[in-house]
């Protein structure tokens, strides 16, 4: 950790690979795909990115890097995929890039950079020919309406169903397959009806034509298709992908470690060798392969994943260790106490697969709608189809026709609509609002919820501290002090640096930093410490003083002790949000990692009164468990390693841009903005959007309240088919469109505005 | 009756050189950065199309 003895040091802080840093470079390399010619490809989300001038910035500023191949800017998805020539180079120069333009990224998860989902482009050249047939054979069909007689009517019929037969047969695929799988696990779902339909339609129209007969519904057929295969695509947009927080969280697992023998010698054994009471010894850089009692050595270690602490520990002799945390300063050794599988990185693991898969059971609204409506529309076109050849004696032709009437009436276009075009809107609109969504059924489920979770810090904080109050008189100590303080990557350091004005003093000699202490460095022959207030105080004049426990301390040598206070810093909009979730009737609490008194204090600033601190992942996740069987559904809102398992076990789950990358897959929805605005708003929008959903099943019932009594008296004719279903589903989507509209609250618009550096060009719009 | 053998294969071939000229630019990744490539426009560099991969 030593770079550079001279004495300016500002610089030399990026030669200190962070844990952030390690952990981004692992991410980018598990997430890389190398491309045939051997150069590779990554993939970084950069939510900074927000006009065209970034484009440019980024393309060139990147381009100009060695051994950078290609670099492509997306500023619809804010996103930069970077081609570098080999596998050599390490990615973290594109992070490096990035920063340095002003640009910070984050890894994308290889699913998340796939652009490529072959089901969605079979899905869109479907809807592209079912739009060619509709909008050709509605033309025939015009004319056919205004009158076009014999050999011209059956000319029309006959190129119309030239064209529809293939489209349907094509874009009717994924209909029939899925009705095929349902009906031969004997179940039902909507697209049985659907392709009952849509078939029936067609060879009942086939038949007409080779007849002569007046009404083909040809365009009918295609014009269902259409519309079906709209809803369909918009409704796989918004299903998120199997997602699988819980593989990532295992990939922190080290791969092995190094046993120190009897005679002071290493051998590295792999993970599943590790057993209880080996010593292994842990370099700087790695993370721990096993639970462990440290017997030798000192570090500081990074256990974000069992506190969600971004601030390093001081771990020395007997103390210990959890697998998979990160040793970040000095070598030490371990004595293994557990096995690897039953480590704490191997439990939480677990935890989370299985929170992962209890996710699964939720039945989505849309789903719930198809399996009262499909028996429904069976009984009404059987029970027509039976009465009318009672009525006519037996007359099977006329019957029949009546029946595939109010199948294709019956179709759920507008009810295929109602779901998707609300959800693509909605999330639209929170995408403009800095809130990504992972999943339509989250809008649905976070319209549902009672009470409400936050972790404290990242999420109620920014987790970057800030100083509350600093000793340090201003002049040449303040100048000292800056200058020992930009040597360290400490968060609190890098707060007292950015705090002081005065410029750093550069006639400071042999800065070094101290693992676990702080840093030290010769002022004018004198010694001069900043750290850790016990390690100050060795060196300063004044005697213990214990009553300030926390803080950073700086002292020249027989001079006295000058303690800074640190403070969190509490996210923008945090008041706000509390009043606005509290009139909505959620009951709010703080689960967190840190100490007692700092989530107090939090919690009391900020309104709310319930609060647990010193939690584990595991507990975290046991008390959503309890609210859940209590009945409660909890939105969780959480972003460290530690709140993983809970934000794949709430009900729905929301987590900052910040957030780890693991805490960012469990979560259902991400937001950029700093202010916890975001949080009410994602709220709010998910109820404005239950209620038009609600409101579009309404719409669609009432129009087959009109229709189908009009096609089981066989009053049904093409033209009608096409208004009323055309129509209906117009409603349906100029209703959904209303959501654009959601406004966020004024509070919200004045934290955006005092934000800074978040995405300036997009807050007006 | 004449007039339509024309005029009936015509407006299908242009319907379909639509629905091609659409499915090719799907093809080709041409609405994978919508707000982007307005601003491209402006842009005085040489941009030969999206990038591979």
């Amino acid at each position: 950790m030593t770079c550079c003895a001279g004495p300016i040091v500002a610089d030399c802080a990026r030669e200190n690979i962070s844990a952030a840093r390690y952990a981004l470079l692992d991410e980018m390399k598990a997430n890389a795909r190398t491309l045939s010619d051997g150069s590779v490809n990554y993939s970084l989300s950069v939510p900074q990115i927000h006009c065209g001038n970034c484009i440019t910035t980024i393309e060139r500023g990147l381009g100009k890097l060695p051994g950078v191949k290609a670099v492509r800017a997306n500023l619809s998805l804010r996103r930069v995929s970077v081609t570098l020539e080999s596998m050599a180079r390490s990615p973290l120069m594109i992070a490096d890039g990035l920063d340095d333009l002003g640009y910070p990224a984050q890894p994308l998860s290889r699913e998340e950079a796939d652009a490529g989902d072959p089901e969605l482009k079979m899905l869109i050249r479907a809807m592209a020919v079912a739009g060619f047939a509709f909008a050709n054979v509605m033309l025939l069909s015009v004319s056919v309406w205004n009158g076009a007689e014999n050999a011209t009517r059956d000319l029309f019929h006959f190129v119309s169903a030239l064209i529809a037969i293939p489209a349907v047969v094509y874009g009717g695929l994924p209909f029939f397959r899925s009705a095929l799988s349902a009906l031969k696990r004997r179940r039902m779902n909507m697209d049985v009806p659907i392709s009952l339909g849509v078939s029936l339609a067609t060879a009942m129209s086939l038949y007409e034509s080779f007849q002569g007969g007046r009404h083909a519904y040809f365009d009918a057929a295609t014009s269902l298709l259409f519309f079906l295969l709209i809803g369909r695509t918009l409704d796989h947009l918004m299903r998120s992908r199997a997602r699988a927080a819980a593989d990532r969280l295992a990939r922190l697992s080290a791969k092995g470690g190094f046993v120190v023998g009897a005679a002071g010698e290493t051998s590295y054994l792999p993970l599943a060798a590790l057993q209880p009471g080996m010593i292994i010894r842990v370099a700087a850089g790695e993370r721990f392969p096993v639970d462990g009692t440290v017997v030798e050595g000192e570090s500081d270690v990074d256990r974000a994943l069992v506190t969600g602490e971004s601030d390093p520990q001081h771990l020395g002799r007997g103390t210990g260790v959890e697998a998979g945390t990160l040793n970040l300063t000095g070598s030490i050794d371990i004595r293994a106490t557990r096995a690897a599988g039953d480590s704490f990185l191997a439990e939480v693991t677990r935890m989370m697969a299985a929170a992962e898969r209890g996710r699964g059971t939720y039945e989505r609204l849309a789903d719930r709608m198809a399996r009262l409506y499909s028996p429904v529309v069976h009984i009404l076109a059987l029970t027509s189809f039976l009465g009318w050849m009672i009525y006519t004696g037996g007359g099977w032709h006329q019957s029949l026709t009546v029946a595939v009437a109010v199948l294709i009436i019956t179709c759920p276009c507008a009810l295929g609509l109602a779901v998707p075009v609300a959800h693509v809107v909605a999330s639209g609109r929170l995408f403009a609002a800095g809130i990504l969504m992972k999943d339509g059924s989250a809008l649905e489920r976070m319209a549902t919820v009672t009470d409400a979770v936050f972790d404290k810090t990242g999420t109620l904080t920014t987790g970057e501290p800030r100083v509350r109050h600093c000793a340090i008189p201003a002049g040449e100590l303040s100048g000292i002090a800056k200058a020992l303080a930009s040597r360290s990557i400490h968060p609190a350091a890098r707060a007292l640096a950015a705090f002081i004005a005065v410029p750093a003093a550069i006639n400071l000699q042999k800065l070094h930093e101290v693992p676990g202490h702080g840093v030290e460095a010769d002022y004018n022959g004198r010694t001069v410490r900043l750290g850790r207030i016990s390690w100050v105080q060795e060196i300063a004049a004044a005697g213990k003083n214990d009553e300030i426990l926390s803080g950073v301390a700086f002292a020249v040598a027989g001079g006295p002790v000058y303690v800074t206070t640190l403070s969190e810093q509490v996210r923008p909009g945090a008041r706000a949000m509390v009043a606005s979730l509290e009139a909505q009737g959620l009951g709010l609490s703080v689960l967190s990692g840190d100490a007692e008194a700092q989530v107090a204090s939090l919690a009391r600033s900020i309104g709310i009164d319930h609060y647990e601190a010193g939690l584990k992942p595991g507990e975290k996740l046991a008390r959503l468990k309890s609210m859940a069987e209590d009945g409660a559904r909890a939105l969780m809102v959480g972003d460290g390693l530690n709140d993983a398992p809970a934000l794949a076990a709430a009900h729905v789950s929301m987590a900052p841009a910040s957030a780890s990358d693991i805490g960012r897959t469990a979560a259902d929805f991400v937001f950029t903005r700093e202010s916890l605005a975001s949080v009410s708003f994602a709220h709010h929008a998910a109820l404005a959007t239950s209620r038009i959903v609600k409101q579009n099943f309404a719409l669609a019932i009432i129009y087959n309240i009109f229709a189908v009594p009009l096609a089981m008296a066989g009053q049904l004719n093409p033209l009608i088919a096409a208004i009323a279903m055309s129509t209906s589903s117009i409603i349906v989507v100029g209703n959904s469109l209303r959501l654009y509209r959601l406004e966020m609250n004024e509070t919200a618009a004045e934290d955006q505005a005092s934000t800074r550096g978040m995405a300036p060009g997009r807050a007006a719009a | 009756m004449n007039n339509l053998t024309i005029l009936i294969p015509v407006a299908l071939g242009l319907g379909g050189l639509g629905l091609g000229a659409f499915l090719w630019s799907l093809s080709s990744g041409q609405y994978d950065d919508l707000d982007g490539a307005a601003y491209r426009i402006l842009n005085d560099d040489d941009d030969n199309g999206p990038a591979p991969g």
